[in-house]
């Protein structure tokens, strides 16, 4: 606005980037300033960063749905988290019953969810579009409800959902080998993480491929610059916007049925997950996927580690970097990293 | 005309019967602090969201989060540092009033749905921070032997002081509240609710208008924090979860987010579904205990919130206007009222 706040800007931006070089060097000093050898920290490191990407790849999953609603209809789904949490008990309950093997039910809960989040849509918020604050308002109420019922059925215990049995147990890495004593063996890292990041990267590329190469992607990168104009021109704006929500809602059940096998099902997991989706599309930019995957990249990578690399009575405070995050973002990019003014 | 003055007649009875409420034992001194006290400082905290709904047009999610600041702050400046009770108040409430500055600086060009966005996650980043800081607060949080004298000390046998307390500071909220909307500040923050750009041309400073805005917002809510640690005798992380950011939230939104007396009347309906869904709800047919049942006071919270913003989203109190001002046409005098008569026949 003025040149005292541009200067202001300027020395917030300055300030984030030295803040964000002297983490990278920290973590970098701690990981290979011991040497690369087996008693180095170099295997701690590697372990700390792919759980880290572990994280990142599913905020990216959840996120990305979030993302894709919001770019397309301007939703805010504040109800984002309980389909969340909602896919991870569907996954638990198909599993706990065994009407079907653990890929199925991961399958079922993916659509499931969808569906789902395309009845809430049709029922609350097809007739209000445009409305941006009270369809925000409708989810937060539609959330909080969720968030009883969920606990009246499932009830507050914590629940796991166990992984296939081809996927139980560690990777060896084959690197990193102790030799004798009781730590005896390689660098090792759940299989299953890996199957995380891998539905992360499918995720990824299939959204690209669904928004660059077909009808529907071109109708939905329409409606993010002009949904009126497309509307206009003869399309079926509302299948779009129906599907648009199925899949995002379904991109929120396949997180939830995953993250259930290596992170704790319980009531409050979907307010702490609607916090990394707001998170990761305010760093990275409402509606842009590119922005999605930096931002859920950012915040898996402060969150596995901080607690790690601060020093050892600072770890309490690892939350306080996350909200340093979005400061520093904020302050030089309002809209965030890739978000555009609407 | 008639319509303003049943307004003002209603108030001065609620008003006076407020007062009157403990010397006459109408009420037994449960009701008088669960129902009474409670909605009368949650009426505060609603009231923060409000003013700034209404006049800054900002929708915010963080009021708890920041009444909690306040709350932590003077316990914690008690309980772990052996402050006196009054010092450490003003301490708390200048904590929160800071940081509800910092967030509005940092929040101060975020509009609309983004800035509820980002106070959501600036409130739900304060829990996990006294979730997880053992220094300030941990899981369990802090617990007081009693608040300060003037409030009754200990509140929880002896409700009736502290009901006083809280009544003379919602009035006192009230009033400033309707002061500060009428300064060349509150003015020029309706303006700038309107058309930032207009005002920014115009010379204001309108980054700066919504950041202090926001640190009004804060004192506000500061003082229903200390009223909530007074009340409850402890503050703990659940205090400011995101349940309770939702339900400061929903009362503003059920009272009316442009209407600054329903907060506390949203915030009586709430204390009184908080305190009697247990008992009324028991009755319920056997198939309807799970979803609806005497635990589920939240679910009905929610359907509560939720038909409000479905039907009317001007609150109760829009609603309550609306009537009113339906009644005035339909038997207003002839002359004045010829023109609307064809319209609500």
């Amino acid at each position: 606005m003025t040149w005292r706040v541009r200067i202001a800007d300027s020395a917030g931006a300055a300030a984030g980037l030295l803040v964000l070089a002297f983490a990278l060097a920290w973590v970098g000093y701690k990981a290979f300033g011991a040497g690369f050898g087996v008693n180095g920290g170099v295997p701690d490191w590697i372990r700390v960063t792919l759980s880290g990407l572990t994280l990142a790849g599913l905020y990216f999953v959840i996120a990305s749905g979030f993302t894709l609603i919001f770019g397309l209809m301007r939703v805010v789904n504040m109800a984002h988290g309980s389909l969340y949490l909602l896919g991870a008990y569907a996954a638990f309950e198909f599993q706990q019953h065994q009407f079907v093997s653990w890929g199925w039910g991961v399958v079922l809960s993916t659509l499931l969810v969808g569906f789902f989040g395309a009845v809430m849509h049709q029922l609350f918020l097809r007739w209000n579009q445009g409305q941006e604050l009270r369809q925000a308002l409708i989810t937060i109420a539609l959330a909080f409800i969720f968030g009883d019922q969920m606990l009246a059925y499932f009830g507050g215990a914590q629940h796991y959902v166990r992984p296939p049995d081809a996927l139980e147990g560690n990777a060896d890495l084959g690197i990193f080998c102790n030799t004798g004593g009781i730590f005896a063996g390689c660098l090792t890292f759940p299989w299953f993480r890996f199957v995380a990041i891998g539905a992360a990267v499918v995720v990824a590329l299939g959204l690209v491929v669904v928004l660059k190469k077909t009808r529907f992607g071109m109708i939905v990168r329409g409606g993010v610059d002009d949904g009126a104009m497309v509307s206009a021109l003869g399309v079926n704006i509302q299948a779009a916007n129906a599907l648009a929500f199925f899949i995002g809602s379904a991109l929120a059940g396949l997180g939830g049925a995953l993250a259930g096998v290596f992170l704790v099902i319980a009531p409050g997991e979907d307010a702490d997950f609607l916090l990394k989706a707001l998170v990761v599309v305010i760093v990275g930019g409402m509606g842009s996927l590119g922005g999605a995957a930096l931002g859920a990249l950012a915040l898996g990578m402060i969150e596995t580690w901080a607690p790690q690399y601060l020093p050892g009575a600072w770890s309490n405070y690892s939350i306080l970097l996350t909200f340093l995050l979005l400061v520093f973002v904020l302050s030089v990019r309002p809209f965030g990293l890739f978000g555009r003014a609407t | 005309m008639t319509v303003a003055w049943i307004n003002r007649g209603l108030a001065a009875a609620i008003l006076v019967f407020l007062v009157l409420v403990p010397p006459l034992h109408v009420l037994s001194e449960f009701n008088l602090s669960q129902v009474g006290t409670r909605s009368l400082w949650l009426g505060i905290a609603a009231a923060s969201v409000v003013f700034l709904a209404a006049n800054g047009g900002m929708v915010s999610l963080g009021q708890a989060a920041i009444y909690g600041v306040a709350g932590f702050t003077y316990a914690d400046l008690v309980v772990k540092v052996g402050w006196g009770h009054w010092p450490a108040i003003f301490a708390g409430m200048g904590t929160a009033i800071a940081f509800g500055l910092a967030v509005g600086l940092v929040a101060r060009r975020t509009t609309g749905i983004y800035f509820l966005m980002l106070t959501l996650a600036v409130g739900v980043i304060v829990y996990y921070f006294y979730l997880q800081v053992e220094q300030v607060s941990g899981q369990t949080g802090l617990h007081l032997d009693r608040a300060p004298a003037l409030v009754g000390g200990d509140t929880i046998s002896h409700p009736t002081r502290l009901y006083y307390a809280a009544l003379i500071l919602s009035a006192l909220v009230y009033v400033f509240i309707r002061y500060l909307v009428r300064t060349p500040f509150g003015i020029a923050l309706q303006g700038i609710r309107d058309d930032p750009v207009r005002m920014a041309s115009l010379g204001y400073n309108v980054e700066l208008h919504r950041a202090v805005a926001f640190a009004v917002g804060a004192a506000i809510a500061s003082i229903a924090g200390i009223l909530s640690v007074f009340f409850n005798l402890q503050i703990s992380p659940s205090s400011i979860d995101i349940n309770q950011t939702i339900i400061v939230l929903a009362i503003a939104v059920v009272g009316g987010l442009t209407r600054l007396e329903g907060a506390w009347i949203a915030a009586l309906l709430y204390s009184l579904l908080f305190e009697y869904t247990q008992p009324w709800a028991a009755h319920l047919p056997g198939v309807l205990q799970r979803p609806l049942g005497s635990e589920r006071y939240p679910t009905w919270l929610g359907l509560l919130f939720l038909l409000v913003v479905l039907a009317s989203p001007g609150g109760l109190m829009g609603l309550w206007h609306s009537g009113l001002e339906w009644v005035e046409r339909r038997f207003a005098p002839r002359g004045g009222g010829a023109a609307q008569v064809g319209e609500s026949a």
